[in-house]
């Protein structure tokens, strides 16, 4: 292409160099270290032993690991799809009704989305602990035969772990939605309103399709967070009681650090960066789609 | 035109929200406040502050702040500077392989830090650079230029292609132009990625865990993630600990929640 007189050209490299010298050194290399590491059996101390896709069979084969990536699925509905089924219930009647507060409701349900992770997790662990908070107010309404110590609890710990995901992720789903509820035009609502469609009519007729751009990226941001639960659980529950919690990035984490399995902490890693590319992608695809 | 009934049930809908999005919060501010429960019966009632003292004695939370601070500030200045500076060249410039550096550097913005953390730290630790300020800081700085060059091109592109122009037509040098021409009017962009990048330092956890052994480098989160394996004798001092650690970006928040929103909503908005 033709560049007019006086340009610049080449000075943008200069002005690219620093930030991509600092970005390859510690982003690009490291990945393209962890798909070498991925491919070795290699305890991180002595001399690896090649193992070839060993590492990424194992994914499938072991029982430990599928169970990781199988709760970090369920962990998607409880940091994705109900969230998603919240903001849009809150979005809509925000969005309809002239609230009162408004500010206020949107400062209270966005906060935890600032607030660091670790103190997020010391906070649920008070509220689930065996004389925590959750079981007092259960006892308080009469329903003492259901308390119990949540996060100790086989069948019950990842629900819990789950419950947090929805808790933070919902306020930040609910101020995406309402963004893009209040870009659609008032005209099409008195149309609707015309044509004698109802509340729910009219919300899935008019609201649900304005808004699919903004529930491609609210599910973007919610599942890649889901699938990257880490902090949330190496200070609730480690991954039990038994494996019952375990996910995939606390998986990297304590075969690296702590089984030394370096080779499969970064087979796990890289399956990760995949899945969360790929899911990203199809996700956005499939908004695309929609709306051509 | 809303009904009565429908006005109702709008308003217990959210009242019931709002209180279980603050009930975790009301928890803890709540133990932080009360009376301390490892220490003897028959306290006074009403806020005790002296809680958050005997937290920051206990908890050593002033050493960790101390580092936070550093290492945010470092991470902050260094990437936000940076990534001006890309953003510049990616949104106003045309140049050869722009498209795949691009791509390149978008890679980083998805790139889960668990991925790139362990091969980092057996490399660094070969290097002797484990349980340095680096290590901790400057894998922070690579992801937050993957996010400010992406923020920074996105908003130099939109409005500053025209400037950029004019000012080269002029004879400024592409230096000049970028620090007194652009910068200036690209403050609230800049302001954004700023209280991002800070927020992500600040509540950065995995990156400390793993580069980090020694106790005068833990971060404030990873501080507290360690008092609460140490320190078993009660709550109230954990939760005292967990305030004083969630207060400065909370505080960022609450005077600028504008940009808060913004960046979190908008960066992951494709263009």
């Amino acid at each position: 292409m033709g560049r007019p007189p006086g340009e610049p050209g080449r000075v943008a490299y200069l002005y690219l160099l620093p930030a991509f010298v600092l970005y390859a050194a510690f982003l690009l290399y490291p990945i393209g270290r962890a798909v070498q590491i991925s491919l070795y059996d290699w305890d991180g101390l002595t001399l690896g032993r090649w193992a070839g896709l060993d590492n990424y069979t194992a994914i499938l084969s072991d029982e430990r690991l599928r169970a990781g990536f199988g709760h970090a699925l369920v962990l998607i509905v409880f940091y994705a799809v109900i969230p998603l089924a919240i903001g849009l219930t809150l979005a809509a009647i925000l969005n309809h009704a002239k609230v009162r507060g408004l500010g206020f409701f949107r400062t209270v349900v966005f906060l935890p989305q600032v607030v660091a992770m670790v103190v997020v997790a010391v906070a649920w662990r008070r509220v689930y602990a065996p004389d925590g908070t959750l079981n007092a107010l259960l006892g308080a309404l009469g329903l003492d035969g259901l308390t119990r110590g949540w996060l100790g609890d086989h069948t019950f710990a990842l629900p819990a772990v789950g419950v947090v995901g929805t808790w933070f992720e919902s306020g930040l789903v609910t101020v995406l939605l309402l963004a893009g509820m209040s870009r659609v035009p008032m005209e099409l609502y008195e149309a609707a309103r015309l044509d004698g469609a109802g509340a729910v009519r009219e919300f899935f007729a008019v609201t649900l399709p304005s808004v699919r751009g903004e529930i491609a990226v609210a599910l973007t941001l919610t599942v890649i967070a889901a699938l990257r639960t880490f902090d949330l659980v190496y200070v609730t529950t480690r991954g039990g009681p038994g494996d019952s919690t375990s996910v995939p990035s606390f998986e990297v984490y304590h075969r690296a650090f702590g089984l030394g399995q370096v080779g499969s902490a970064a087979a796990i890693g890289v399956t990760l960066t995949v899945v969360i590319f790929a899911i990203s992608f199809a996700i956005n695809r499939l908004a695309d789609k929609g709306t051509t | 035109m809303i009904s009565r009934a429908e006005r109702v049930a709008n308003y217990v809908i959210l009242s019931a929200f709002a209180a279980f999005a603050l009930f975790p919060i009301v928890t803890i501010l709540g133990a932080a406040l009360g009376p301390d429960d490892a220490g003897p019966a028959g306290q006074a009632w009403g806020p005790h502050l002296g809680n958050f003292a005997a937290a920051w004695e206990a908890g050593r939370f002033g050493t960790y702040l101390r580092t936070s601070l550093t290492v945010s500030v470092f991470v902050v200045v260094v990437s936000v500077v940076l990534s001006i500076m890309s953003g510049y060249a990616f949104g106003t410039m045309r140049f050869r392989g722009q498209a795949v550096l691009f791509y390149l550097f978008m890679l980083g913005i998805m790139m889960p830090s668990e991925a790139i953390a362990v091969p980092l730290y057996f490399d660094l630790r070969t290097l002797g650079l484990i349980d340095t300020f680096w290590s901790v800081a400057l894998p922070q700085v690579a992801l937050s230029v993957a996010f400010g060059t992406f923020w920074m091109r996105a908003y130099f592109r939109a409005s500053s292609r025209a400037i950029a122009e004019a000012a080269r037509i002029d004879g400024a040098s592409t230096w000049r132009t970028l620090w007194q021409v652009l910068v200036p009017p690209a403050r609230p962009a800049i302001v954004t990625l700023t209280v991002l990048v800070f927020m992500w330092t600040w509540n950065e956890f995995l990156i400390p865990l793993i580069m980090v052994t020694s106790e005068s480098l833990r971060t404030a989160p990873l501080g507290l993630a360690f008092f609460q394996g140490q320190y078993t004798s009660g709550f109230t001092l954990l939760a005292a600990g967990s305030v004083i650690v969630a207060t400065p970006v909370v505080v960022f928040y609450l005077f600028l929640q504008r940009h808060f929103v913004r960046g979190l909503l908008q960066g992951a908005v494709r263009e």
